[in-house]
């Protein structure tokens, strides 16, 4: 076999390179507020978020809930919005794709909510769902469906003709064509939405969270805010930031072993 | 004998940008026997893609028809596998599901179109890759897929047009013979779309030429008695292609 499946390891420059990018940053950080360039009413020092960070894995107090509590909130709305804009906004966007009457009849109201923000629809949802979870989930999918919907549709839409006239010659019937033509060469595009639509869907949870909420990451910048303590917002930041990229590299991951033919 | 194929009288225009007309194939009658190889030369821009396309009912002539076994053709069928100089491969799908495609296609049950697929498989020399995706592949083994995957679908004609244009030299001939060997384990009919006349020749029973510049209209036609396999050196191979260049206009 000519072909042969080998380890090609990354020169590890760019790791080194990540790393003193990262401690540069903390460090340069670090300094400014301790020696007070920036007054700490106004930022936080990392060593001061750090020792929040580790007292706040096991104490619910001032904000009423651990860490561990509301990132867990937050996870549950981002990861049930975030399905719930698959389900509904994939096969949106392919029938939208394929079929003009779906297209005709979806468009223009698409089209006239898309450009909505997500977060101008947080006093409708505390009207219709309180500050319980739905209404954030609501809000959170309302933003992550976009993408999703948008890539199915043009992928759909840029199937290769050549490709399609290639499988009427084999026979292939409209809808063979739509399911073993027209979706799979989507594939890559409606991919590409699952890291853009999970963007959307983390911002949005902030915003959704900084208004109406009990609990979560975006609940306790609000608190941070609210109680005067900056090294709560920024650890509250700091998390979002940490867990979006936890959940972009669970999505690559996936994303590659799905993909791993689709690649042109 | 009755002809497989007869092109009666194609004339073909295009309308582009919705109001310019273009003058494609002018009145090309042509008959295509059983099991014959034949092929279409002709220099770029002389319509000769058109006119398979014609054949493969892709395309609709403006006027005249073509007929196979004496019926008309309305449309794209099984009974004429397709192969394209840009491969066309389903990226998404293995080199197995790209060949088996036609027969999934049609429902045949998953057993018995991995064993016709690879059979094919084999047959185009690509036995060990069936799980590699197209772009892991060459040129040359790309276009051999797409020849396993029309022939798998078992079609009465093969089409192809100008297959081994992306290729090097070197892959070039040696696909010419691979296709030669192949075309001589399963006898089918094919019509073979190419510019390059050392290809016409190596492969063709019978050569039609169409001159130059829209719109296509025929030339000539050749026979080509020479045994096979041909070699480009041979003294008959370099006089009929010194004949057919004195002919015809194949200026690129």
């Amino acid at each position: 076999m000519p072909y042969e499946e080998v380890k090609v390891k990354q020169p590890i420059i760019f790791k080194i390179l990540a790393i003193l990018s990262l401690l540069t940053f903390f460090g340069v950080w670090e300094f400014i507020v301790d020696a007070g360039i920036v007054p700490s009413t106004m930022l936080a020092a990392p060593s001061k978020v750090a020792i929040l960070f580790v007292k706040k894995l096991t104490q619910a107090n001032p904000d009423g809930a651990t860490l561990g509590a509301h990132a867990w909130m937050s996870a549950k709305e981002a990861v049930t919005a975030y399905v719930l804009a698959i389900i509904v906004g994939v096969p949106l966007g392919l029938f939208m794709g394929w079929f003009k009457v779906v297209r005709g009849l979806a468009r223009p109201i698409f089209e006239m909510i898309r450009p909505i923000p997500p977060i101008a629809w947080i006093p409708l949802c505390i009207f219709w769902f309180g500050i319980g979870i739905w209404g954030k989930v609501y809000i959170i999918w309302i933003a992550g469906i976009v993408p999703f919907t948008i890539n199915s549709w043009v992928g759909v839409n840029m199937t290769d003709p050549a490709l399609i006239q290639m499988a009427r010659t084999y026979g292939a019937t409209d809808w063979q064509i739509f399911t073993k033509i027209c979706i799979p060469s989507a594939l890559p595009m409606i991919f590409g939405a699952l890291q853009i639509s999970l963007a959307y869907c983390w911002t949005n949870l902030v915003g959704a969270e900084l208004l109406a909420a009990d609990k979560g990451l975006g609940f306790l910048i609000e608190m941070g805010r609210r109680l005067a303590m900056p090294e709560m917002v920024v650890l509250g930041m700091v998390c979002v930031g940490i867990g979006g990229a936890l959940i972009g590299i669970v999505v690559d991951v996936l994303e590659r072993r799905l993909l791993a033919g689709i690649r042109r | 004998m009755t002809p497989k194929i007869v092109c009666e009288n194609i004339s073909k225009f295009f309308i582009q940008k919705g109001k310019q007309r273009v003058h494609v194939l002018e009145d090309i009658s042509l008959e295509v026997m059983n099991n014959e190889f034949l092929v279409i030369l002709g220099p770029g821009q002389s319509g000769k893609s058109t006119l398979l396309r014609i054949i493969a009912g892709l395309e609709t002539p403006t006027q005249g028809r073509v007929l196979k076994d004496g019926k008309e053709i309305t449309g794209p069928g099984q009974d004429r596998g397709l192969v394209f100089q840009s491969y066309m491969l389903f990226f998404w799908r293995t080199v197995m599901g790209n060949v088996e495609i036609g027969l999934k296609l049609r429902g045949v049950e998953k057993k018995e179109r991995r064993k016709i697929a690879q059979h094919y498989i084999n047959l185009v020399g690509l036995e060990g890759f069936e799980k590699h995706f197209p772009h892991q592949l060459s040129g040359g083994m790309k276009q051999r897929v797409g020849i396993a995957r029309a022939y798998a679908n078992n079609p009465e004609i093969m089409l192809l047009d100008e297959p081994f244009g992306q290729l090097d030299a070197q892959t070039r001939m040696f696909m010419e013979k691979e296709t030669e060997r192949i075309w001589q384990t399963e006898k089918k009919t094919v019509i073979f779309v190419t510019n390059n006349i050392d290809e016409a020749i190596y492969l063709g029973d019978r050569i039609v030429t169409l001159k130059g510049k829209l719109p296509g209209r025929m030339d000539a036609i050749y026979d080509v008695p020479l045994p096979r396999p041909r070699e480009h050196t041979d003294l008959e191979f370099v006089e009929l292609r010194q004949m057919i260049t004195d002919k015809s206009e194949l200026v690129l």
